[in-house]
């Protein structure tokens, strides 16, 4: 119980400010941290690949941010049902604050997945099923901030964006199976993904500092987005009773 | 005394038949014409990828009058009288997409064949894909349906809709053009094609409708 009510707590805007006002130098510190230990394990100490050469160390750039990108659709869909069932603004300000992010891992997927392509299948690109699917990803995160954007009023924002997260949500397991199957129709995946082997320890323990190292990044940028936003949207409050007080105190003297 | 979904429908179908009915087929023709001037008046390649230049059609063909569909309505009030009518609100919206429909897929679908044979699709190319359009088009409405719902009167909801919807109709455009494919035996495209546009016809209806109601609080 106490965990619990310790984390409802944290949905009063201006307890979460505070506690992300304490929080963020001790994330932001076990994130340099963390990224530090995982890449100097990754770039100097993992052996290179017997096959792909030096080029494998891609990975541990690449295969965490593939993660992230996935993780933080999963917490805009949590989010967004946070807006429409309980119709809590925190839980929109951690959907907004959560979209970029997610754009931002998936390109860092996609883009030095295309630059180990090039090495590795001697093209940029292929329409590959894991590629293809990617990239829809990233379109879809595209596509909701230029619908957060387009609207101006926060509440009518937060309740479309919610919609259309939880929408794509129940869509994106269809595309990544319907990716799969076209992918499987036009090219054989043996091609590209000749099995997977079992990974090494030498490789795997780099692999998860990384992953966890990217999950703080994840979390630090995440929530200093959402005091970022919260203090934006104080602001726009504060504006607009200014405006209206303006306006009230200018009718008497007509 | 006749039903609202009655009186929506008549009116939609009323409406489309003033004008605009006509537009996207002329549009689905344009992009079958173009085609050959991108890829060359090769018969052999324009017969080998026709089903899916007439999918792209399709498809860009039915997103145009969707910035349409519920924004005219917003604009004279008819939005708010669809609230206001004795019954839910879904089901009103399902009404409207079948008026959509009606007047922009259905076209697509007889067209189709017609547009085929200049591209020298054989007949049983013909057939399928006719009857692939037949069963995938409803899916492509009711997802432009939501898309429409969510973009009710923004000033850049033009350009918007096919911006979020087109990601969320590729299963559509897959098992569309796999299902239109003649050297394919078996109902296995057609059948998830069916698939995905019942699941599309509930979703589209209820996330458009939460959408629509969202704008009114």
């Amino acid at each position: 119980m106490g965990l619990i009510s310790a984390v409802s707590s944290l949905a009063n805007p201006a307890r979460f400010s505070a506690f992300a006002g304490r929080a963020l130098p001790w994330l932001a510190g076990a994130t340099a941290l963390t990224l530090a230990a995982g890449l100097y394990l990754g770039l100097f100490v993992a052996p290179a690949d017997y096959q792909q050469g030096e080029t494998v160390r891609i990975m541990f750039l690449h295969v965490p941010s593939a993660w992230l990108g996935m993780m933080a659709y999963v917490v805009m869909a949590v989010a967004s049902l946070g807006v429409l069932v309980w119709k809590h603004p925190m839980a929109d300000v951690s959907a907004k604050a959560a979209a970029p992010l997610g754009a931002a891992f998936t390109f860092l997927a996609l883009a030095p997945g295309s630059l180990w392509g090039k090495p590795m299948w001697g093209t940029w690109w292929v329409w590959d099923a894991r590629l293809t699917s990617f990239l829809i990803l990233f379109l879809m995160y595209l596509g909701l901030m230029a619908l957060r954007s387009a609207m101006e009023e926060p509440s009518r924002a937060a309740k479309a964006c919610a919609i259309l997260t939880l929408v794509g949500s129940i869509n994106i397991p269809i595309v990544k199976f319907s990716v799969d199957w076209w992918n499987t129709l036009h090219q054989p995946a043996s091609v590209i993904r000749a099995g997977k082997p079992a990974m090494d320890p030498s490789i795997l323990v780099p692999l998860l500092v990384c992953a966890v190292g990217f999950t703080l990044l994840f979390v630090t940028l995440h929530l200093a987005a959402m005091r970022t936003e919260l203090v934006r949207r104080r602001l726009r409050t504060l504006r607009i009773t200014a405006a209206s007080a303006a306006a009230l105190a200018a009718e008497p003297a007509e | 005394m006749t039903s609202p979904h009655a009186a929506l429908l008549s009116r939609d179908l009323a409406l489309a038949r003033g004008g605009g009915a006509g537009l996207g087929l002329v549009f689905f023709l344009l992009v079958v014409t173009l085609t050959p001037f991108a890829v060359g008046p090769d018969l052999a390649l324009l017969r080998r990828i026709g089903p899916a230049i007439l999918w792209l059609g399709a498809l860009l063909a039915t997103l145009l009058g969707l910035d349409r569909l519920l924004q005219a309505d917003h604009e004279d009030g008819g939005l708010d009288l669809i609230h206001l009518a004795p019954a839910p609100l879904e089901t009103m919206v399902a009404t409207k997409i079948l008026a959509h429909w009606l007047t922009t897929g259905l076209p697509l679908v007889l067209a189709a064949p017609l547009f085929g044979v200049m591209l020298d699709l054989g007949p049983a190319a013909l057939g399928k894909t006719a009857l692939a359009l037949l069963v995938g088009t409803p899916a492509l409405a009711s997802l432009g349906a939501v898309g429409a719902a969510l973009t009710v009167g923004l000033r850049r909801g033009g350009l918007l809709v096919p911006v979020l919807i087109l990601p969320l109709a590729i299963p559509t455009l897959i098992f569309g053009v796999a299902a239109s494919d003649p050297a394919r035996d078996g109902f296995g495209p057609l059948g998830a094609l069916a698939g995905l546009t019942l699941g599309y016809m509930v979703l589209g209806p209820i996330a458009a409708a939460a959408a629509l109601r969202a704008l009114r609080e």
